[in-house]
Formats: C-alpha cells, structure tokens, sequence
C-alpha cells in the first residue's frame, strides 16, 4: 500500500517515531509550563536534568544491576530531589528580580551539568538496551509496531493526562492555579506557598526525569542530549503559549507527529520544521495557539 | 578625570600588548571584544536578553570567509559583507522575536538561531562539521598586506575602538536615550508617544550587524570559520563575558570577554597545576570541560555578583 509514493509502512513508522519524539517534547514543555506558571523562571535546566534522568537509569543498571522499571520510578523521583535542592538552595533568591536571571541561572546549571557528565563519560553515548519485557516488535498486520516505542507514547500520555488532571481537577491543583493568578492572596489564606513552589518545581523537573529514563533506550544516553532538546522545546512552548496544560500536551504531541512526517516527504528541513512553525505561529498568532498575553 | 584616566591606560596597553603577549590570541580577544559590546548594546542598554547572537556572529564569520576565499573580494569588502548579511538576518529575527516580550523574546532568538544552525550545518558552503577552511587575510585597501600579525593586530585594534567609539556614540544620541527609556519603563515610554518596536528592532538590527562585523574580522583573522561559533553555546558564551564583566557599562564587555577568552586558553593548564599539587588524576580533564567552570561562573554571577567588575567598580568609586 502506498500513499503519495511512499509506502505506507514507511510513513506509520515515521509516524510512531514522530510519536515518541512528540512525547518527549510534551513531558517537557509541561514541566515547564507548570514551573513557569508558579515561578516566573523558564527553566533552561530541564534539558539537562532530562539527560540526568536518563543517565541514572544508566547507571541504576550498569553500576548497581537496577533493572529498568525500578529506575523509571526511582531516577524522577531523585532528579526531583536534585531540583528541590536547586530550588530552595539558589532559584528562590532570584524570584524578586527580573526574570531573565532565573533563566541566565539555570544555563549556568545546565553547563555545569553538562561539564560533569562530560568529565566522566565524554561526548559518545552510551548504549542501554529495551527492557526485556518490551523487545521486540508486534505485527499489527498494516505495521510493525516496535513494542518500546508504543510504551514510550502510551506511558507518556497517561503521565501528562495524569497531570492534566491534578491540576485542574483536584483541590492541589486548585491551590496551584490559584497559586499562578495570584500568590499573595493564596498565602493569605493560609496556604504554605514557598512549600508549595519547591515541591512544584520538584515536580517539573521530575517529569523531565522521567521523560529521559523513557527516552534512554530508544535515544542513546550521551551528555548532550538535553541540550540539543530543549530549544525545540523552547520553541514548541511559543507555539503552544503556556496558558493552557492540555494545550501543551497537545502542541509537543502534534510538533512531534509534524517533524516525523517531515522527515518522510523532505527530509533536509526535518530539523527545521519546528522553527518556520514557530515563526508562522508569531506573524499570525503572537501569543501562541492556546496562549493569553501575560 | 579618572575615567579618562582609565581610557587612557586602556588604550596605552592595547597598543602595546602585542610586544609582551601573541598577536593572534589578542586579537581573538578583540573579536570578543567586540562581539560582547555588540551585545551588551540589547541587553545592558535597552534590556532585551538576545539568545541567538551567535547566528550573527558565527554567520558573518562564515560569509565573509567565503566571500573572500571564493569569490576572492578585497578583505573590506568581504567584512563588509559579512556585517550586511548579520544586519538582514538582524532584520529577520528582530521582525519575529519583538513580537512577545520578556522572556518569550529571549526564547524565540534562541529557537531562530538554532534554525539557522542547521542551515548553516546543511548548506554546502560552509563545510559542515569541517567548518571553513583557509580563508586568506588578504590585503587592505589594496596596499596594506595583512599576512603579518602585526600589521593585522593594529587594523583589528582600529576596527574594535572605531565600533566602540560608535557605540558610545549610539548610547549617548537621543535614539540612545529612549533605548534607556524602554528598559526603565516600557509602557511609559509608549505612552509618552514613542514607537518602541521600532526602537527596539533598530537596536537589535545594530547589535546584531556590530556582533556581524565581530565575527567577519574573526574569520579573516583566524583563516576559518566553524560550527562552533553558530552553536547556542557561543550565544551562552556572550552573555557571560557581558555578565561578568557588568552589564550595562561601557568596558565591561571588553574586561569580561578577556577574561572569558584567556580562561578557555589557560584553564587545562591551570587544571594540570592543580592535579599536580593535589594528585587527583581528574583535574587533568578539566581543561575539556570548560563548561564546568563557566557553568559555575554563571551560577555564581547570578547570585552574587550581578553587577559583574566593573558594575561593582563603579558602585564602589561613586
């Protein structure tokens, strides 16, 4: 079966790639949505504490013998450990002034980060095999459907629905918007709000953590993985505007499915696509597709 | 009367630098130099934090290496080149990234100068990851022969101050003053009837053509141009020389990117010093890893030490 000249098995497996990718990017911009609500901070660091994420699970199994199921609980859980330590250590100094120092902070973060990891495993990535339970492919009779990949979409999008729904369906998520419209008022009603931005923060960067151990067998787990993702998040997260969590998760879903579709039909522009988007995206639509000016 | 004082012995040492110190490594820091004041023009002086300078710089670099290589032009007009190119690409990104604000600015020239990343990484006349190689000095003005450092150290020198001069000049002019007014205040200098965009697109688009003409004397400098210089970490790289040496000042720039340029140089040996003295092997590596170290200064500026050296200077004298 073909479609425009290509055949279509071709296409569903790019599509699937573009998925995953897709999935990554939403984890990512939520992360940093959410942050950037509570804190006003864009968190430049989240790309590399996505490589963290995916570095502990690394090392979880090839230091330790930690299987993977283990490390996808437990390296979010340490990455956000690491990032309440950056919050209540250096990030809450900075709330008063302009927003761009939490941005010049968390760089600096990022390049030390970096530095480390690069001090010790170089630039090359390391090689971390699928889990054994999800090797191999199933025959769905139109595509092979690579059990990993499907896992890495199906895991992400519960984790985001999951989020999606504490934020905006349950009282926690209530004290969280409130939190983002108006701190002052939310303190004033005896609401613990310096508490309530470290544990958010935390849980940013967990998700980033947990996008990287996801991301570790199907990307290889080398340094600079972050980096290279965070400005397409950077850029995913102008196009959608922050204002809205399913609108996030959406955007990094849709980019994703755009760039692997991309990467059938014309390929050179495939690292690009997500920039001209972006660039369209402001000459109609200033604020985003689900943004508000703030 | 101090400053002038200051000024002075900035320029006595300049001159005389390339007796005690290599020419080429001086000059290198000139680039930076000036590419920093360039930039420290959007940030320090009309409080817009640009994350995408390294497009301008890394991409005139590479026009003017190719102009002057292929199409073999007289070496004014391959700078030349190199700075009109950064000004239309100035042109293009200004035009996007003023349409939000704050931080989302910041966010979009980084976005675009990663676009134009992987243009320049695909376009064949850049080289790839090679980068481009052999560009010639060439002469100047058809009589002056750069392939002497020397010769070569003082045009650089005399391009530098000239641009500083300019800016100075620009800081200073009424255009100057309501730069100063959007970064106090924006929504009052609309109100008072000024068009900020236009102000602001105008800063950018001098910014990005001085960071243009930075980076096109680099390239004939240095005889090739490299991915390096189009990556987001030179952009990082930018902002830390005007950070630490103090946005918003004049010479600030100028001190950070010094300081900047000879730690990238000096560090692995400094990193051999103290593994010898400690006998911890990995001190060894850290001349690899220089973005450890600038990481940390990063950190450090941000919380500390906001108003970089000669920020604190100043606060100090006054």
């Amino acid at each position: 079966m073909e479609l425009f000249g290509i055949p279509m098995s071709a296409l569903l497996g790019q599509l699937l790639l573009g998925l995953v990718n897709g999935s990554f990017y939403a984890m990512l911009s939520l992360g940093l949505a959410v942050i950037f609500g509570l804190l006003n901070v864009i968190n430049f660091a989240h790309g590399a504490l996505y490589m963290m994420g995916a570095f502990l699970a690394w090392m979880g199994l090839n230091y330790f013998g930690i299987n993977y199921w283990v490390m996808l609980i437990v390296a979010p859980i340490l990455v956000g450990l690491f990032g309440i330590i950056i919050e209540k250590t250096m990030l809450q100094w900075l709330y008063r002034l302009d927003h761009l120092y939490g941005l010049l902070l968390t760089f600096g973060i990022t390049l030390m980060l970096e530095g480390i990891f690069r001090s010790f495993y170089g630039v090359s990535g390391q090689p971390f095999s699928v889990p054994s339970q999800l090797s191999g492919a199933t025959d769905l009779g139109f595509m092979i459907l690579p059990n990993y990949r499907a896992w890495v979409v199906f895991a992400s999008i519960v984790v985001c629905l999951m989020t999606w729904f504490v934020i905006e369906k349950t009282r926690l998520g209530a004290y969280l918007r409130a939190g983002t419209e108006n701190p002052k008022m939310v303190e004033a009603f005896g609401i613990n709000v310096p508490l309530m931005v470290t544990l958010t923060y935390g849980f940013g960067v967990a998700l980033a953590g947990f996008a990287g151990v996801l991301a570790a067998p199907v990307l290889q787990v080398s340094p600079l993985m972050g980096s290279n993702l965070i400005i397409v998040v950077f850029a995913v997260v102008v196009i959608g505007g922050m204002g809205s969590i399913l609108g996030s998760i959406l955007t990094g879903l849709g980019l994703g499915v755009i760039e692997g579709l991309t990467k059938v039909f014309y390929p050179e522009l495939s690292a690009t696509v997500v920039f001209i988007i972006m660039a369209i995206v402001l000459l109609i639509r200033p604020a985003g597709l689900f943004g508000r000016e703030k | 009367m101090l400053k002038k004082l200051g000024y002075l012995a900035v320029l006595v040492g300049a001159l005389a630098a390339p007796m005690f110190l290599y020419p080429v490594l001086l000059m290198k820091i000139l680039c930076f130099a000036l590419f920093a004041c360039a930039f420290n023009l959007l940030i320090g002086f009309t409080g817009l934090l640009s994350f995408g300078h390294a497009a301008f710089f890394g991409g005139a670099s590479y026009i003017a290496g190719h102009a002057l290589k292929v199409w073999g032009v007289p070496t004014e007009l391959g700078l030349l080149l190199g700075v009109v190119f950064a000004a239309l690409m100035g042109l293009l990104v200004g035009k996007l990234a003023i349409r939000r604000q704050g931080i989302y600015f910041t966010m979009i020239t980084m976005a675009l100068s990663q676009m134009l990343f992987f243009v320049f990484l695909q376009a064949p006349f850049t080289g790839g990851e090679d980068g481009l190689q052999s560009i010639p000095r060439g002469t100047l003005l058809g009589s002056i022969d750069l392939k002497n450092d020397l010769t070569m150290y003082y045009v650089v020198l005399g391009i530098v101050i000239a641009s500083f001069l300019l800016i100075v000049r620009i800081i200073h002019s009424p255009f100057g003053q309501v730069l100063k007014a959007v970064k106090e205040n924006e929504p009052r200098a609309i109100s008072l009837g000024y068009d900020t965009d236009r102000y602001k697109l105008l800063a950018f688009v001098l910014s990005a053509a001085l960071a243009g003409l930075a980076g096109s004397t680099k390239a004939v400098v240095l005889g090739f141009g490299t991915l390096t210089d189009v990556h987001w970490s030179m952009s990082g790289l930018v902002v830390l020389m005007t950070l630490v040496g103090g946005m918003g000042t004049l010479l600030g720039p100028v001190v950070g990117a010094i300081i900047i340029i000879a730690l990238e140089n000096k560090l692995g040996d400094f990193g051999t010093w103290l593994a010898t003295i400690t006998h911890i092997e990995w001190f060894n590596t850290i001349g690899e890893s220089v973005t450890m170290v600038t990481g940390f200064i990063f950190i450090m500026c941000v919380l500390a030490f906001r108003r970089g050296i000669i920020g604190e200077l100043a606060a100090r004298i006054r």
